[in-house]
This record gives C-alpha cells, sequence and structure tokens, in this order.
C-alpha cells in the first residue's frame, strides 16, 4: 500500500504521460499512419492493464483475455450491425458484457489454480473463436455513417481516436492504481503471496478474485471494442485469436505512412463489399483480413500477457511501457522487413523479446527500478533487537462465562483409507491455554486445519460461541473471531511486515486507515514495531512468528489457534515468544496450541490434550496427563519420565 | 439417432488411431510439463519441426529414398526425433536453461513470467524461420499408404494411420519403460516431485531439465513425422496441436507420463466422434467442452495426484 504523498505522485505522473501523448499526437507525429500506430499503442496498453489487474496482482495467468477483448470487439459490431446502436453506447455496454462474462468464467475456473488455471483460461476464447466462426462472423466490417460520422465514432481526423484511446488509458491507470492503494489491491497481493494464509487471515479470497476478473474483464472489453471501431472490421481471428494481429494488419497502412487519405480510401472499398475479393493485393488497405498463415501464428490472446511481463509484471506502468516498446517495434519492423523477406519481422521481434527478457526475468519496469539508485533507504536498517516489549490491552479482557468456547462432536476426517482424525470430541472453555500434543502424524495440524475451515469434517460438528461453524470457509472463520498461525510461517514475503499485519486488519477494521492504525498496535503488542518497514522475506524465524502471531491477532479473535509457534526457534528467543503467549491468555484470549517443546509445554499451559492416530487419547491437567501410562507410550517415552520425574508446573 | 452404427465405429476406429499420434505428442509434452513445470507454448512448432525434418528426408531430398515408399517415411518419422532433440538441447543450454530450473525458482512466480516470454519467443522464431525457410506451401509426407485402407467388416482403416497407430504406441510404451525402470528415467521424476531434494541427493537438476526438455521435443517431433503422413502442413501448424496437447496432457493429469498418452487418445476420441453429431467446424470447440468438464470435475486429471499441504 502506497503512501497518500506516492499515490498522489503517481497522479502526476499519469497527467504528464497524458500530456507527453497528446504533444506527441498533435505536434510531432505528422501522418495518419503513427497516428494509427499509438491508437493502437494506448489500446493494447489498456488491454494489458487489464490483465495487469487480475494476474499481475493476484498471480492468477489467464491466457484468455482475448476472450473479454472479442466479446466487446463483437458487442459492438453486432450492436451496430442489427440494432443501429453507436459506439458510444455499446462500449460501456460491452463493459458490462466483459464483467458478465468475467464472473461466469470465475464462478467455475476459480476452483483451479496454477498452470490449471492458466490453460482452462486458454480455452474459453479459443472454444469461442470457433463457435463465431461457426455461426457465420467470419468478418464483420462495420457500416459506414455518412451523415453521422461524430455519433457513430467515425473521425476523419485519427487524432480524435488517440485522445479516445487515450483517454481510455487515463481511466485505466487511474482505476489500477486506485485499487493498488486499498484493500482490494492489498487483497490480491497477499493471494498472489500466498492464498491460504491471506483465507486464514479473514481475506474473502473468492470474492476479491471474482472482482479481479470481473473489473479486468470489463477493461479488456471495452479496449477491445473502441479496437472494432478504430479498425472497422472484426474477424474471430482478429479478436478472438492467437495471433499479434494489431502489428500485422498494419502492413499495408505501413506502407500508405504519410498519405493522409489512405483511411478513407479503405473505408471507400469496405463500403463496395468486396472485402474478400481485395484480400489479396489490396491486403494492405483492407486491414484485418487476416489468416492464420500471414500473422505471427501463436502469439495468443497472449499480447496482453506479453507486454505486462514484458513491461513488468504487477506494476502500474508495465504494462504501458510492455506496449510503447513492443508495439512499435512490430510494427516497425514489419514496416521494414515484412515485405523483404516474410517472417522475418517475427524471428527478429522472437529474439528481442528473449533477448531482453535473459536480462531483465522479471520486466523492464522491475530491472530499471533495481538498477536506480534507491531514493529512500530501506527501511529495514538492522534495528536494535527489541525484547518483547507487551503492551496489554485491558479493555479487551472478557469475562470468561463458564460457557465452552469451542465444542467439536464426534469430529472424523479421513484421507483415502487413512483415518486422519476418528471421532474427536472436544470442549474448550473461553480464556486459557490448552495445549496439544502428539506424535507425527496424529492428526494435530488436521485438527486445526478442520477448526479454521481449511479442511471440511467428513462427519461431526463444530461450534464456536454457541454458533455452528462447521463447513464455513477460513475467512469467515476468521470473521467470527478465530484466528491462526502455521506450523510452517505463512508470510507474504514481497509486502512489509507492517503490510503482512494490515491484510489481517481488514476483517474488523471499517476503513483502511483504521486498519493501519490497528496493525501498528497488534506489532507494538508483539514487540515488532522496530522492524514494521522491513519487507518480510528477509525477517528472522523469531520474527516470522511473532509477525504471524501479529497478523492473527490484529482482528481481536476471542480464539487464536498456535501451530508450533515455537519450533525452530533458539533458546533465548523462546521466552520472547512465550511473554507474548502469556500476555494473550492475561488479556482473555482463549489459546490452543501444538506444540513439540514437552519443557515449554509443561509450563505454559493450563491444560492438555493429547491425539495419537486420529485419536484422541488423554486429556486433562498437565501434570496428570504427562504421568498418564498411555500418552508416555505413545508419545512421551519411558526416558523422557525418567528425566522429568515431577514436572513443574 | 442421426448417425448409424457403422459411422459410430468408423469414427471411433479412426479417433483411436488419430488419438494415438496425439498421445505420443501429449507423453513428449508430459514429460517436459511434467518435470520442469514449465508451459512450453514452442511444443507445437517443435512438432512442425519433426514434420518437416520427415519431409524433408523423404520427398525433399530423398535421402531415404532407397527405403521404398513404404519404409522411408517410417524411418524419417523416428529419424526426425534424434534431429529435435539436438535442437532442443542446444536451446535448452543457451536460452531456456537461464530462465528454468535451479536458479530461477528464487525469483518471483518461480521464475515462471520469463518461461512464458522465452518460450513464446522461442515459437516465433520457429514459426517465422519455418516460414522463411519452408515456405508457406502446405506440403505433406506422400506415402502409398496414406491412400489405401484397410478393411474390417464396414469399417475401413487408413492404413498409414494405422501404421502410425502402431509406432506411437512402441514408443510410447518404451518411454514409459525407460522413465520407470532407468536410473536415467528415475533421476528425472525425483527432479521433478523435489528439484531442492534431488540437488541434495546429489542429482544435476539442470541436466535431468535438459534431458526431459529434449526428450520431449523429440518425442513431439516423432508424433509430428507420423502425423505428416496423413495430414498436410505449413509452418503454422504447431499451434493446432498445443491445444490438443495441453489438453491431452491435463486430462491425463499432470506429472503422469502415463496419464497424458491416455489423455492424447481420448481427445483423438472425442475429436473424431464430435463430428458425428456436431458440424465440423466446433470439433475443437468439443475438446474444450470436453477438457473444461474434466478440469472441473477432476483437477488432477484422470491419473494425476493432489498433493498439497497446509
Amino acid at each position: 500500500m502506497r503512501t497518500r504523498a506516492e499515490a498522489s505522485r503517481q497522479r502526476w505522473a499519469i497527467l504528464g504521460f497524458a500530456l507527453a501523448i497528446l504533444v506527441l499526437s498533435f505536434v510531432v507525429l505528422k501522418s495518419a499512419y503513427y497516428q494509427l500506430v499509438l491508437t493502437q499503442v494506448l489500446l493494447w496498453a489498456v488491454l494489458s492493464l487489464g490483465w495487469n489487474l487480475l494476474s499481475g496482482y493476484s498471480g492468477y495467468f489467464s491466457f484468455g483475455h482475448a476472450g473479454f477483448w472479442g466479446l466487446g470487439a463483437y458487442t459492438v459490431a453486432l450492436g451496430m450491425l442489427y440494432f443501429d446502436l453507436t459506439p458510444w453506447v455499446s462500449i460501456p455496454f460491452a463493459a458490462l458484457v466483459g464483467a458478465v462474462a468475467g464472473a461466469i468464467i470465475g464462478y467455475p475456473t476459480f476452483r483451479l489454480r496454477g498452470h490449471y488455471f492458466a490453460l482452462a483460461m486458454l480455452a474459453y476464447p479459443l472454444a469461442t473463436l470457433y463457435v463465431f466462426q461457426w455461426l457465420g462472423y467470419q468478418e464483420l466490417a462495420l457500416p459506414m455513417k455518412r451523415d453521422a460520422p461524430l455519433l457513430y465514432m467515425q473521425f476523419e481526423d485519427q487524432r480524435l481516436y488517440v485522445v479516445l484511446a487515450l483517454g481510455l488509458l487515463v481511466a485505466a491507470l487511474l482505476i489500477s492504481l486506485k485499487v493498488e492503494n486499498s484493500r482490494f489491491g492489498m487483497a490480491l497481493l497477499a493471494i498472489k503471496q500466498n492464498e491460504p494464509a491471506a483465507e486464514a487471515a479473514g481475506i474473502n479470497t473468492w470474492r476479491w478474485k471474482m472482482l479481479a476478473l470481473m473489473l479486468s474483464g470489463a477493461i479488456a472489453a471495452i479496449a477491445g471494442g473502441l479496437y472494432g471501431v478504430v479498425l472497422l472490421v472484426v474477424t474471430p481471428e482478429t479478436v478472438f485469436g492467437m495471433a499479434l494481429l494489431a502489428i500485422k494488419q498494419n502492413e499495408p497502412a505501413a506502407e500508405a505512412a504519410g498519405i493522409n487519405t489512405w483511411r478513407w480510401k479503405m473505408l471507400a472499398l469496405m463500403l463496395s463489399g468486396a472485402i474478400a475479393a481485395i484480400a489479396g493485393g489490396l491486403y494492405g488497405v483492407v486491414l484485418l483480413v487476416v489468416t492464420p498463415e500471414t500473422v505471427f501464428g501463436m502469439l495468443v490472446s497472449a499480447q496482453a500477457l506479453i507486454l505486462a511481463l514484458f513491461g513488468g509484471v504487477g506494476s502500474l506502468w508495465g504494462p504501458v511501457i510492455g506496449a510503447m516498446l513492443l508495439v512499435p517495434l512490430a510494427e516497425g519492423l514489419n514496416a521494414e522487413l515484412g515485405d523483404v523477406l516474410p517472417g522475418i519481422q517475427g524471428v527478429v521481434y522472437g529474439i528481442a523479446i528473449i533477448m531482453i527478457i535473459l536480462w531483465a526475468p522479471e520486466g523492464v519496469y522491475w530491472r530499471v527500478l533495481d538498477r536506480l539508485p534507491r531514493r529512500k533507504p530501506a527501511a529495514a536498517e538492522a534495528p536494535p533487537r527489541p525484547t518483547a516489549t507487551v503492551v496489554p490491552l485491558p479493555h479487551e479482557r472478557r469475562a470468561s462465562t463458564g460457557e465452552p468456547l469451542l465444542v467439536l462432536r464426534d469430529i472424523g476426517i479421513s484421507f483415502g483409507g487413512l483415518r486422519a482424525l476418528d471421532g474427536i470430541d472436544l470442549a474448550i472453555p473461553e480464556g486459557g491455554l490448552y495445549g496439544i500434543i502428539g506424535p507425527n502424524g496424529a492428526g494435530k495440524t488436521t485438527l486445526f486445519n478442520v477448526i479454521n475451515g481449511f479442511l471440511a469434517p467428513d462427519r461431526g460438528a463444530i461450534s464456536f460461541a454457541g454458533e455452528p461453524i462447521t463447513g464455513l470457509r477460513p475467512n469467515q472463520v476468521c470473521r467470527r473471531g478465530i484466528g491462526r498461525t502455521f506450523q510452517v510461517v505463512r508470510a507474504f514475503p514481497r509486502m512489509t511486515v507492517l503490510e503482512n499485519v494490515i491484510v489481517g486488519a481488514f476483517v474488523g477494521a471499517p476503513d483502511d486507515a483504521t486498519a493501519r492504525q490497528m496493525a501498528l498496535a497488534a506489532l507494538d503488542r508483539v514487540g515488532l514495531s522496530a522492524q514494521s518497514g522491513a519487507i518480510a522475506g528477509g525477517l528472522t524465524t523469531r520474527e516470522l512468528r511473532l509477525m504471524e502471531l501479529a497478523r492473527a491477532l490484529v482482528p481481536h479473535p476471542r480464539l487464536m489457534l498456535l501451530d508450533e509457534t515455537l519450533a525452530g526457534l533458539a533458546h533465548d528467543d523462546l521466552n520472547g515468544i512465550l511473554t507474548v503467549i502469556r500476555q494473550l491468555r492475561a488479556d482473555g484470549i482463549t489459546v490452543l496450541i501444538i506444540e513439540h517443546t514437552m519443557g515449554a509445554m509443561v509450563q505454559l499451559v493450563d491444560h492438555f490434550t493429547v491425539l495419537d492416530h486420529g485419536r484422541l487419547i488423554a486429556s486433562g491437567r498437565p501434570d496428570d496427563v504427562v504421568r498418564d501410562p498411555s500418552v508416555i507410550e505413545a508419545y512421551l517415552g519411558k526416558k523422557w519420565v525418567d528425566r522429568v520425574a515431577v514436572p513443574a508446573k | 439417432m442421426p448417425f448409424s452404427s457403422v459411422d459410430l465405429l468408423q469414427a471411433l476406429a479412426a479417433g483411436i488411431l488419430v488419438g494415438s499420434a496425439y498421445a505420443l505428442m501429449c507423453v513428449g509434452l508430459g514429460i517436459i510439463f511434467g518435470s520442469m513445470n514449465v508451459i512450453n507454448f514452442a511444443q507445437g512448432d517443435f512438432l512442425m519441426l519433426g514434420m518437416y525434418a520427415a519431409f524433408y528426408l523423404t520427398a525433399g531430398y530423398g535421402v531415404l529414398a532407397f527405403l521404398g515408399p513404404y519404409g522411408g517415411p517410417i524411418v524419417a518419422a523416428f529419424l526426425a526425433g534424434p534431429i529435435v532433440f539436438a535442437l532442443g538441447w542446444l536451446l535448452h543450454r543457451f536460452v531456456v536453461a537461464r530462465v528454468t530450473g535451479a536458479g530461477a525458482a528464487q525469483t518471483e512466480g518461480a521464475g515462471a513470467y520469463g518461461q512464458i516470454l522465452v518460450t513464446l519467443g522461442i515459437s516465433l522464431i520457429l514459426q517465422n524461420g519455418g516460414l522463411i525457410l519452408f515456405g508457406s506451401t502446405p506440403v505433406g509426407v506422400r506415402t502409398p499408404l496414406s491412400r489405401q485402407s484397410w478393411e474390417i467388416g464396414d469399417v475401413l482403416l487408413n492404413q498409414a494411420r494405422v501404421v502410425s497407430f502402431f509406432v506411437a504406441v512402441a514408443l510410447a510404451g518404451g518411454m514409459y519403460l525407460f522413465l520407470s525402470h532407468t536410473r536415467l528415467g528415475k533421476g528425472l521424476r525425483a527432479a521433478a516431485d523435489n528439484p531442492q531434494a534431488a540437488i541434495y541427493m546429489g542429482i544435476d537438476v539442470d541436466r535431468a531439465h535438459r534431458i526431459a526438455w529434449s526428450l520431449g521435443v523429440g518425442i513431439t517431433a516423432v508424433a509430428g513425422g507420423l502425423v505428416a503422413t496423413f495430414q498436410t502442413f505449413q509452418p503454422y501448424v504447431g499451434f493446432d496441436f498445443v491445444i490438443v496437447m495441453y489438453a491431452g496432457v491435463v486430462l491425463g493429469g499432470l506429472g503422469s507420463n502415463f496419464g497424458a498418452f491416455w489423455g492424447g487418445l481420448l481427445i483423438g476420441v472425442v475429436q473424431q466422434m464430435s463430428t458425428l453429431i456436431l458440424p465440423y467446424q466446433l470439433q475443437n470447440t468439443a475438446i474444450f467442452v470436453v477438457f473444461l468438464l474434466i478440469i472441473f470435475l477432476r483437477p488432477q486429471g484422470m491419473f494425476g495426484r493432489l498433493s498439497e499441504r497446509t
């Protein structure tokens, strides 16, 4: 999340960029051909920004944004053909179509992850492409509206298209900026870096992903709609297809560089209805009669993704940079080389992409940023390691009601033939520290996963504070007041410590400023304030554990599930964290902790529960439990009893 | 029913025969996808190279003319394998390895961004380089088999397809034995399951990836050589098959080489059977529908396994 000043700086940058484009269009570029290239740069940048909004921020790669782009173009074209609809109306409507398509596609597809998601997305535009071909919409030419050119966006002056496309790009940039600076953007980044952790921190991942896809689809559809208007012909291959068509289809236009009348010639030819006939020799004038052989081929709806990846994924300016560099490059290659030796432009373009990506694997923007001297010193300047000074929050203390806070009844879950949990009954009263121990594979973490909703139990019921929570999603469980940490710390490694905790604060906070305040307070509470600006990826194990504690704490949960919070810590670090955990109990938060460090556990907890092979084999006060013969046999071993003859409380 | 039972059998037989070639290319892609976890957009273009290699070995330069019109095309398809294997080796050594493998694991998204762009770049170069070298006129590897059929009952079996079926099944079976029973094959699978652990066990992961990559494109090229005997092609043909291959691999289940084979076979059958009830143009749409259905019902594929721990 950027600070306010940064966001305002970005807005000025967008304004400056827009002015520069206008100067370029109205003062520098003289020919209509270059205006058309510029229009395409802007439109591709919009598409790429739309893609970036979903894939760059959330990490869900879409190979299918051509689907939205194509729906947009067809909405405009069909609207004009059949309903005489002006693009001024149909383009906004295309946005709606894109958003609805996003919702319909997202609903089933977000069940998939990683490469599966990306490949499934690829299937949508391709399946649609064949359907449109079959329906006979091989090639739709937009009808000429001589009488009302302005109403139908058929400007004689190319520069007006530049202005329109620029307006769209500025809007897309402002939307991206807005998203980046809101909890929406934070949620997406959190999803990208660790989706289960985001879910457990109370982020409704499903909702944010759907929103991102819908917004992203709407932007892509708008860009596609305007694209159709600018180029006047819509074919299934161009809008759904796999090709870098925008580039190739201007090859003819390039020949006409400098001739202001080329566009009108083209329109006249189209009016004559001879599009198919002129496809050969006058290929150039017709634009957009595209066959797979003549275009680059495989470059999917991938154009959106290439531009964003090339420019710098997940950044505001990356897609714009990508479009500014690559679209004119490909265009120029076509104009200069395409006629000399067909295909050579594709080879050069491919080599250029590979060379640059080997130099900057994460995109030009990030690479250049890394090269620039840092404007502000990194906040992680090795701060003194503070002892855990814990700030108690007395008003949070809740009176123990005597009613059990968490009740598990006959919980069972199996993985294949393995009974991970088998008939667990457990009642945890409010207040106090409860330890769960057991050998590896006893089902401890599975128990936590069932409680916080990562796993749905095969049978049994869970209730929390009197309400059933069986089968709720993790973010809903979190919202009801159950926080958790993980056996292996699940941080958002590229976010700062403060941002990591803010993600957890969205649950309880009415607005983003409050979330920030709450996060700062929680960091204070675990004694990690000094590191708040550090990037989480660089923290020590102890700091990571504390950060995760703070993230779980910040929405003020009533129950905390701590999964081996002490694991992997040096003896000195142990005490700091133990202090924090005890303070949680003092504040009235009920704590359920899984731990292997028996010595620490016996001192810490009020109550022990022992699991073995998915069954609950003992439960009671620590000193009773550690003397229980079945516990000794299953877990502690004889040696332990010999060594700690009388466990100290 | 709008079709007879003979039509049905005919479509099924055609599906299995064509599907076996698909299955072989899926095995090739599956080795790459499964062991490197890289989405290789250029896979279809390596297939195209295999087709042209077979073409030039037979019709083009007539190197294999002495084997006669029957043996030549089959040997040519086999030889396409090592040729493309060598090219794949060089590409991996100098380009692909720099964005994949152990080095890339540290960067954001495990180097996924770079990988996608690099394979897209390779695809561009191969397609357009192919256009320059081979021209855009569609060609085919001509064998007398293409025009002859065997009759079994009322069902006609194209001889070229039958031959390619047996070759594909034999080669896929050989790959299966190689991966499951040889030291090298087991090393590849270890490198796939957990690269970090494989490094600690003394397996050279980059080398394993190089073998997997080259083997994958080589196998796919052989499949291309087989398809070339019953279908014409041009330098942009690869894309048609990329979709078929990914659908097949995902259907079969990632990381399961044998599954990729069945996935590819199923794609062939679905494609051919769909022509019974759907217009010809929609046969690929039918593939996507089946693809999406299986992905939603069984995201791990028919033979894959899900392994995720919280």
